[in-house]
């Protein structure tokens, strides 16, 4: 029987203990010892809500179909156990193992969401590992962050060693070897951060200074160890070879996922179809830094679906990906998963559409009609600022989409928008509530009385805008919460003087976190102490809502001297250097610059397979860029 | 056809509650390519039914699922087939198939079987305030213990989440035994009369003046039975070999 870190008394008083025990179905469950390189993988928050990361399977995978390596997990210990860790000096463990964390050699930690700043601070605090990543000794795991919060890793750049800048399949085999190296070679700490700072993606920011202006802007930001490039590419996965797939078939993937013992965030098995997206809406960080979009082949689709599936024993499968219909087998994919989930099954989801027939041909199949309802994003109600943000969405092809959906049988329609966007006017604010009146038209006008069931819904919601790096918009102003909320009454007024209101239902998030995400995502290596001090007066768990302590945030804040007025509310000059500029991610600023001026001017970009706008991926041959585009108008 | 399983969860598998147990069922016979028979419907779900919930924290080798099936493969077929997908702390240790019209384990429940032993540094003799100074070793309590189940009725209140009442402990505790260093209870279980073994505990503990540390015991339970012409029959034993 498996011996466990925690005794029965602690795990019985505990909220969830499942939590804590690891033991899944279809963990490895291999021996630390036994191999040359251990890891334990963090997913800085809660288990249910950890195990849902894909990310998180990929590497995991990586690692432990290696023999020589493996890699176990740990999540944020609940708020409970803490207290009880921290009473009773427990070192935090990893689940599989139930080994201390500090025992390993690497802690890989992801940063999905800037609000789990604070909670990583926690798993290092209670592993007894030094905040500071200049206080570790060779006692200490190399700290590594990754995820999609790494793209700009400057606020948590004093706690970590190393972050990995981009997709992992490529390098951590390569970080794996020269681990190797260095522990053969009994290198110091220095000289294996040294090694790993030579990994292309791989960045260290000890080697690294920066200088700042007196307004607080960089001044200057600079290699100072000869192992460490003045400019870190991002990684990704590209394939030249092959006409018909531009994901290697070969990289790891979870095709035997790990199966949470308690009901996770996602209770079921998750299928990426291809990676990044076509489009380039303007606020999207995705959209730019996993460019170019690049398929997953047909073949191995359908081979992961039915493997993930039959090792699991999942009833649901999830398809993923920025643009599920944008994949170029969409059609012929559905074609193969239909009718298998039908025999067997099994519930399919399938996120982000566009509304076209074979769409909702689709959606007709694998959803209930009457209960469900069809998802748009238009991201904002006015065809003005959908061409600021370069939303290649019409109102025609949206009215003609519900239209669709409304003869089909749907009578729930779900809008999302975003409020705040750069040069949105009162307007453009109005014109959400008037959308959603539109659509509620169109139901009236297209299904006659005697076929209506009940009354039309149409349920629209807002999220405050945050611009991120590496984005056209990475040099707007952002709003501050009372211009966001005086928006969300605007919605909610001009909501009440439509038509049809009473099929209208409007929701927004009135919360603290979007200054405080505005904040870290362009934030500066000033940051770190501001996150620290915070930690210390008890902030963690920021992204769960009831957990968050503003108030402490804003005291801290103002004490350290630092402003949302500089970090937030200021349009940034093109010629700043922005925290993150270090960064290749392979889209060229000039491009950026390019469309940040084409939103200033209301100028749609078109998209990648209709036509190149020359974003400088192009240079790496692979994905759509290499796409025959005369086929596509 | 209804067949009967009978499982058994140990070791950290004690820390899942019930529901992620049905859960768990759901997909270790998808993963084990069983036909199963499904509700009808837009979404359908597999017919099953537990015996009853086993509390956080306590092992059991005697839980019982009934479950439907279209086909199903001979019962060593079907043994090996679930064990090969299923984690180790889980198995599955028997199974039976069901007459047509055979109840389901949950109303045929009558009583239960548990083996409780004292937990290594838990033991009230030594400390952790659970009757240190009332016991003074193990022979003292069982001699203590035996005492108090001779008593011809066993008055003790029994709480549940609306409200308090009476129960008679001697009329539901069916059989009592020292197996060397464990003490083993047969007991009431069922909707018409249920008795968990930490209220016999804790009500023996509070009858000798001590605090009842609900670690004192790991409890297992053993074994699950329904009633037949007034002799007790384990759950398994409803069915046929197939
Ligand atoms: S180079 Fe052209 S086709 Fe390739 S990602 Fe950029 S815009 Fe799209």
């Amino acid at each position: 029987m498996r011996k466990l870190a925690l005794s029965d008394d602690i795990l019985l008083s505990v909220e969830k203990p499942s939590r804590y025990i690891g033991g899944e179905y279809n963990a490895y469950n291999k021996d630390p010892d036994s191999v040359e390189v251990n890891a334990v993988f963090c997913f800085p928050d809660v288990y249910e809500i950890g195990t849902a990361n894909l990310g998180m399977q990929i590497i995991y995978e990586q690692f432990n179909r290696r023999e020589d390596a493996y890699c176990d997990r740990v999540y944020s210990p609940w708020t409970d156990l803490d207290q009880i860790m921290r009473e009773r000096k427990i070192p935090l463990f990893a689940v599989e193992s139930q080994r201390p964390v500090r025992d390993f050699d690497l802690l890989l930690i992801t940063l999905q969401y800037e609000m789990c700043y604070t909670n990583v601070l926690q798993i290092l605090d209670l592993s007894g590992i030094p905040l500071h990543a200049e206080d570790r000794t060779q006692e200490d795991p190399i700290v590594i962050g990754g995820g999609a919060c790494a793209y700009n890793p400057e606020p948590m750049a004093a706690f970590f060693d190393v972050f990995y800048l981009g997709e992992a399949e490529t390098r951590y085999d390569t970080v794996v070897e020269v681990l190797k190296a260095c522990k053969a070679r009994n290198s110091t700490r220095q000289e294996t951060l040294e090694a790993l700072a030579e990994i292309p993606g791989l960045y260290v920011p000890q080697f690294y200074q920066v200088t700042y202006h007196e307004d607080g802007t960089i001044a200057s930001f600079t290699s100072t160890n000869p192992h460490a490039p003045a400019v870190v590419k991002k990684e990704f996965c590209i394939r030249k070879d092959s006409e018909s797939s531009d994901m290697d078939d070969s990289l790891p993937y979870p095709l035997r996922p790990i199966v949470p013992l308690s009901r996770g965030m996602m209770d079921r098995a998750t299928l990426e179809v291809m990676r990044g997206c076509i489009r380039g809406c303007r606020f999207c960080q995705a959209g730019m830094i996993y460019r170019p979009t690049r398929n997953r082949s047909l073949d191995f689709l359908k081979k992961a679906a039915v493997s993930m599936l039959e090792s699991t024993g999942y009833d649901e499968l999830n398809i993923s990906s920025l643009a599920t219909s944008d994949y170029s087998d969409f059609r012929e994919f559905m074609e193969f998963i239909l009718p298998y989930c039908e025999e067997h099954k099994i519930n399919i989801g399938v996120p982000s559409l566009r509304i076209d027939s074979f769409e909702l041909d689709v959606m007709g199949k694998i959803q209930d009609i009457k209960k469900s309802s069809l998802t748009f994003a238009p991201e904002a109600g006015s065809q003005r600022l959908r061409d600021i943000i370069n939303k290649g969405l019409t109102e025609e092809e949206i009215l003609e989409g519900a239209r669709k959906a409304f003869e089909g049988g749907w009578n729930k329609v779900k809008l999302y928008f975003m409020l705040g966007q750069p040069f949105e006017t009162e307007e453009d604010v109005r014109a959400i509530p008037v959308l959603a009146n539109e659509i509620a038209r169109v139901y009236y006008e297209t299904v006659p009385k005697e076929k209506r069931q009940g009354r039309v819904q149409i349920q629209a919601s807002t999220s405050f805008f945050v611009p991120k790096p590496f984005t056209p918009f990475q040099w707007a102003p952002m709003l501050t919460a009372e211009e966001f909320t005086k928006k969300a009454w605007l919605v909610k007024d001009t909501m009440r003087e439509q038509l049809n209101k009473k099929s209208l239902v409007y929701h927004y998030h009135d919360d603290n976190q979007t200054e405080l995400e505005g904040l870290f995502a362009r934030g500066d290596r000033k940051l770190s102490t501001l996150i620290e001090e915070a930690y210390k007066r008890g902030c963690m768990y920021d992204a769960w809502g009831d957990h968050m302590k503003y108030d402490v945030w804003l005291r801290v804040m103002e004490e350290q001297g630092i402003t949302f007025e500089f970090y937030n509310y200021r349009e940034r000059p093109l010629d700043e250097i922005l925290p993150w500029d270090f960064i290749d991610i392979g889209v060229t600023k000039r491009f950026l610059m390019r469309e940040w001026e084409n939103a200033r001017a209301g100028k749609v970009t078109p998209h990648c397979r209709k036509e190149c706008s020359g974003c400088g991926m192009r240079k790496y041959h692979g994905g759509v860029c290499i796409e025959d585009k005369t086929e596509i108008q | 056809m209804k067949i009967r399983l009978k499982f058994s969860k140990q070791g950290s598998l004690r820390f899942i509650g019930h529901l992620d147990v049905m859960r768990y069922f759901q997909k270790l016979n998808r993963r084990a390519k069983l036909d199963i028979k499904y509700s009808k419907g837009f979404s359908p779900h597999q017919e099953m039914s537990f015996a009853t919930p086993l509390g956080l924290g306590l092992s059991s080798d005697g839980e019982y699922v009934d479950i439907e099936f279209n086909t199903v493969p001979g019962k060593e077929e079907l043994l090996r087939r679930m064990n090969e997908v299923s984690l180790p702390e889980l198995r599955i240790t028997d199974a039976c198939l069901l007459p047509d019209d055979a109840k389901n384990a949950m109303s045929l429940l009558e009583a239960a079987d548990y083996t409780l032993k004292f937990r290594e540094g838990y033991e009230p003799w030594i400390s952790r305030g659970n009757g240190e100074g009332v016991f003074e070793g193990i022979e003292d309590f069982f001699e203590k213990f035996e005492k108090f189940l001779s008593q011809p009725s066993i008055l003790t209140e029994k709480k549940t989440k609306t409200s308090v009442k009476e129960v008679d402990l001697a009329r539901q505790i069916r059989l009592y035994e020292r197996r060397e260093d464990a003490v083993f209870l047969r007991v009431d279980t069922g909707s018409a009369s249920n008795l968990k073994p930490e209220l016999v505990m804790e009500t023996f503990f509070r009858t000798c003046g001590a605090a009842y540390n609900e670690l004192t015991f790991t409890i297992n339970r053993d074994e699950l039975y329904g009633e037949e012409s007034g002799r007790l029959l384990p759950l398994i034993g409803y069915g046929t070999d197939f």
